[in-house]
């Protein structure tokens, strides 16, 4: 080891010399089994994977909601439709009648605790609820995004015993192909995560618990944005 | 066709009945079969403990012993696989690489080469458990592996046991898990081995099987062991003897 | 390198552990059928994927594309990062990656910092460094922190403690958590750790997180847990440190779609893990530090033999599938990474200490068949055993017998002798002397027994003519 060269230049260094040879092209042609489901912009020219197949995916032109909500929950969550904002209040309240500290980012669910930018991430550690909307759903998965922007303090995501997210059912897409080549490209929020139902974990002899650190229970509300 | 007759070293010392199969089940196909007589291994014991240098000899002499044939069957898909795949020991001669290309293994040949569909010496009325070897499924793709499901399933062994009237097959729970032999692996690592071998072999239990069939005797030398050894009612029996009616031990 | 003198250089013997953890049935069997069981759900996973081959290709060829251009997307990523206002550092083997550690909290006073899952810090063995300064590094995911109060590592790069059954859990909790030692429900015991581990987040001064995958076009690492811990960790503390290893680098976020889709399915079977988290710039008023590892990587990258081990992913599968692993436990192999990939692996890092890993396998492929990112691990480690016997590593003993099997076979003449008297023992040796605890094929097995007459004696018999050889 030189010790007059920084670990940088050694290891930039090291690594050009070792570049395995012939170099290997970036795949740009892809070409996937069946129809495509959208137009290809997403760096993969071609077709894209066609989850047509996957039992009970639903025809291009049929709405991905029935297969999030079952795909929701298999990955351990639970999923209502709402059509106006006093409904979504009441589905809440119904929810977590026990609830004391509601914190939401939301018009259409207020809650006690108030959520600024510049909050202490630590002093969300005592709310039961949580309310966000997501403008990103990813129906294989039954994922939603949520990031900075959404949530206000990230902290919030992850610290409140529960969460329910509301999500406009046209903002949801169906592979992450299209959400990263779509809604996602040109992101540029310090934090950003995909949920897929709450907190797990089969650490202790695969038993599958849920609410092991984050979440105990991730809720989705489909309700279009700006809910009366 | 004039074949060479490949017999694996273990077949010939353990089995020789699962090479007097091949060799009349070759020949009931019309060709003419030929035995060299110095033949002794493929080097594939000495090749799979990593010694390139203790391997070479024996893989320069196999090649000797078959350089003159257009097709060389050997009843093994392990023996097969390191041939065509890993015989790289010994210097790789034109005669080296020809061996390499000509030796096929005894399934595939039936199945792919001659596409065999009758067996008139084979009566086998029991079910049989078939038990394809790690190298036959992965190695040569004699079979769909069980970690590809998207992909249509297929194998050459089934297929061919399905020309047999009354023979019904069953199969394992864990369609395709190795039975532990491994080569040097069920000495060196005899606990795993052992285990690996006790867990197949009840799984063909549990299944119903009375047999156990496989075109590898490798595999079944380690599944008799467990067998015999814990007075399993299992018996095994190499494809062979199955598709030629005999001779059985 | 610290983490091997902590657990000494004598060599790593995963035959014999492996043996003491199958004597142990109870374990051993649960271990077996729980990890099959991840084998199942990722089966049932791909099957629903009519493209997973087309995936695997892409995958594959999106990390070879990676590696045949690695120093130019290093600087991508370094610029990147760097212009979102993260403080990028490089490290070139564990030492200099812990000393930076140690470095960045000292300076802010850090005591406690909380860790998610990182085989690279367990690899640098952080953790221990950083006890020597005084440091705790609390383990947030449930298994590696019952892996870190075992004072073992982690078992399986997934699911830690998988080795453990939830009655092992439950003692342990009661010395160190002060539950009930008798209730050994799952529930019960992870809402214990939640209840006990949070307040420790809420104070901790730092986070920690390793990378599963670091994006050269955006400056911005991916976390993928099930847990939510990497999050807490993300989100909480003011100051966030992420380790990444060199090869963890993909070109584009497109990129991630495709690893992404392909990683918990092999994982453990679901589409997505149940948290990705994305780090890309500090958040207001906080701090982000990227560590970028080398420690060995450059090495392998030159190996022709070897380099395609870097496109590894981290998903446990080949871990899932193989015989041997679940039948021997990831502590028999005694090193950072075990299973197939820890045989592939770890040799690299010592090659004296773990020359027994390749040997620990019975070449049956299935890893080379669920890698997501079509490494040849089987490949691999039959190509493993070539290197250790050509640098030496082979038990001379074993060499030796080895050396003479390979006159013998060379040798028709000296073959069929041998093959002659040696049946004829064999034959004719009692029971009593062929099953013994000498004979390791003995303990659980009968012996073959010799034919009558070898084929080549019937062939002679029944087939020679004369003036033919053959």
């Amino acid at each position: 080891m030189n010790v007059n060269m920084t670990a940088r230049e050694a290891i930039l260094g090291a690594v050009r010399l070792a570049l395995p040879k012939p170099a290997v092209a970036l795949p740009d042609e892809i070409h996937f089994l069946g129809k495509p489901r959208i137009s290809s912009n997403v760096g993969y020219k071609g077709e894209l994977p066609d989850l047509e197949k996957v039992a009970g995916f639903p025809a291009p032109e049929e709405s991905l909601v029935p297969f999030f909500e079952k795909q929701l929950v298999a990955m351990g969550g639970r999923s209502f439709r709402v059509g106006s904002a006093m409904e979504a209040r009441a589905k809440a309240t119904e929810l977590f009648p026990e609830a004391r500290v509601w914190a939401s980012t939301v018009p259409e669910v207020p809650g006690n605790r108030r959520v600024r930018a510049g909050d202490s991430p630590g002093s969300f550690a005592d709310v039961d609820v949580a309310v966000v909307r997501s403008r990103l759903g990813v129906a294989e998965a039954a994922a939603v995004w949520l990031d900075s922007e959404d949530l206000v303090v990230p902290s919030l995501g992850v610290l409140a015993q529960h969460l329910i997210v509301m999500i406009d059912p046209s903002k949801i897409v169906p592979t992450l192909h299209e959400a990263y080549g779509g809604g996602l490209s040109g992101e540029t929020n310090p934090y950003g995560v995909f949920m897929a139902g709450p907190s797990a974990t089969g650490d202790i002899e695969g038993v599958i618990i849920h609410g092991a650190q984050g979440a105990r229970s991730l809720i989705v509300l489909f309700a279009e944005e700006e809910l009366r | 066709m004039r074949i060479g007759l490949f017999v694996p070293c273990y077949v010939d010392a353990f089995y020789p009945e699962v090479a007097i199969a091949t060799l009349e089940l070759l020949e009931s196909l019309g060709h003419e079969v030929s035995y060299p007589r110095e033949q002794t291994c493929c080097g594939q014991p000495m090749a799979n403990t990593g010694d390139q240098k203790a391997a070479a000899a024996a893989e320069a002499h196999f090649v000797k012993c078959f350089e003159d044939f257009e097709v060389v069957v050997g009843p093994s898909g392990s023996c097969v696989h390191h041939i065509r795949v890993h015989l790289d020991a010994c210097e790789q001669t034109p005669e080296t690489l020809r061996v390499r290309k000509a030796v096929r293994e005894l399934s595939e040949f039936l199945h792919e080469d001659q596409k065999v569909n009758t067996f008139p010496k084979a009566v086998f009325p029991h079910k049989v458990g078939v038990h394809d070897s790690c190298t036959a499924v992965r190695g040569l793709r004699q079979a769909r592996p069980s970690e590809l499901p998207n992909l249509p399933a297929y194998s050459m062994s089934r297929d061919l046991l399905k020309y047999i009237p009354g023979l019904q097959i069953i199969e394992a729970e864990r369609v395709d898990e190795c039975c532990g032999f491994g080569g040097s692996f069920c000495v060196t690592d005899a606990a795993v081995s052992t285990k690996m071998g006790h867990d197949r072999a009840h799984d063909f239990v549990r299944k119903g099987a009375e047999y156990i069939a496989s075109g590898d005797m490798s595999c079944l030398l380690q599944l008799k062991g467990v067998i015999d050894r814990e007075k399993l009612p299992l018996k095994v029996v190499h494809m062979a003897q199955i598709l030629n009616g005999g001779p059985f031990a | 390198m610290s983490l091997f003198r902590m657990f000494g250089d004598k060599p790593v013997d995963p035959q014999d552990a492996a043996a003491r953890f199958i004597e142990d049935s109870k374990h051993e069997e649960a271990h077996d059928r729980l990890v099959w069981a991840m084998r199942t759900n990722r089966d049932k996973a791909v099957a629903a994927l009519p493209d997973w081959e087309d995936l695997r290709s892409v995958a594959s060829q999106i990390k070879e594309h990676t590696l045949t251009h690695l120093d130019t997307y290093l600087e991508h990523f370094e610029a990147a990062a760097t212009a979102n206002g993260v403080h990028v550092h490089w490290a070139r083997d564990g030492a200099e990656h812990n000393a930076i550690v140690v470095q960045i909290f000292e300076e802010r006073g850090v005591k406690l910092a909380i860790k998610s899952k990182s085989m690279l810090q367990e690899e640098c063995g952080m953790s221990e460094s950083l006890t020597k300064h005084g440091i705790e590094a609390r383990e947030s995911d449930l298994g590696e922190r019952i892996q870190q109060l075992s004072h073992e590592r982690p078992s399986h790069i997934v699911v830690p403690s998988i080795h453990q059954l939830r009655t092992d859990v439950a003692e342990l909790f009661a010395k160190h958590l002060g539950t009930d030692p008798n209730n050994s429900d799952p529930h019960y015991l992870a809402e214990s750790m939640r209840n006990d581990a949070r307040p420790q987040f809420l104070r901790a001064q730092a986070g920690m997180t390793g990378a599963n995958f670091a994006i050269a076009e955006t400056g911005a690492i991916v976390v993928c847990t099930n847990e939510g811990n990497a999050d807490i960790g993300a989100t909480v503390p003011p100051l966030q440190v992420c380790s990444i290893g060199i090869e963890k680098l993909i070109p584009r976020q497109i990129d991630l779609a495709v690893m992404l889709r392909m990683l918990s399915r092999s994982a453990l079977g679901p589409p997505m893990t149940q948290y990705t988290t994305h780090l890309r710039k500090p958040r207001p008023g906080a701090e982000l530090h990227f560590i970028l590892v080398d420690n060995k990587r450059s090495e392998r990258l030159g190996s022709k033999e070897f380099w395609h081990v870097l496109k590894c992913i981290r998903c446990g599968a080949c871990m899932n599938t193989c015989p041997v692993y679940r039948r021997s436990g990831g502590l028999a192999y005694g090193g950072t990474y075990s299973g197939p990939i820890g045989i592939v692996l770890d040799p690299a890092f010592d090659p004296h200490k773990y020359h027994e890993l390749p040997f620990h396998s019975s070449l049956c492929g299935s890893c080379s068949e669920v890698c997501p990112v079509k490494i040849d691990i089987a490949d691999q480690i039959y190509k493993w055993r070539r290197e250790i016997v050509s640098q030496g590593e082979l038990p001379a003993v074993e060499q030796a017998g080895i050396g003479v099997l390979g006159e013998v076979l060379a040798h028709p003449g000296l073959f069929e002798a041998t093959e002659t008297v040696g049946l004829r023992t064999l034959k004719l040796l009692p029971n009593a002397v062929l099953a013994n605890r000498l004979n390791p094929w003995t303990n659980g097995r009968k012996m073959p027994v010799p034919a009558q007459t070898t084929f080549r004696q019937w062939f002679e018999d029944n087939r020679r003519r004369d003036g033919e050889d053959a």
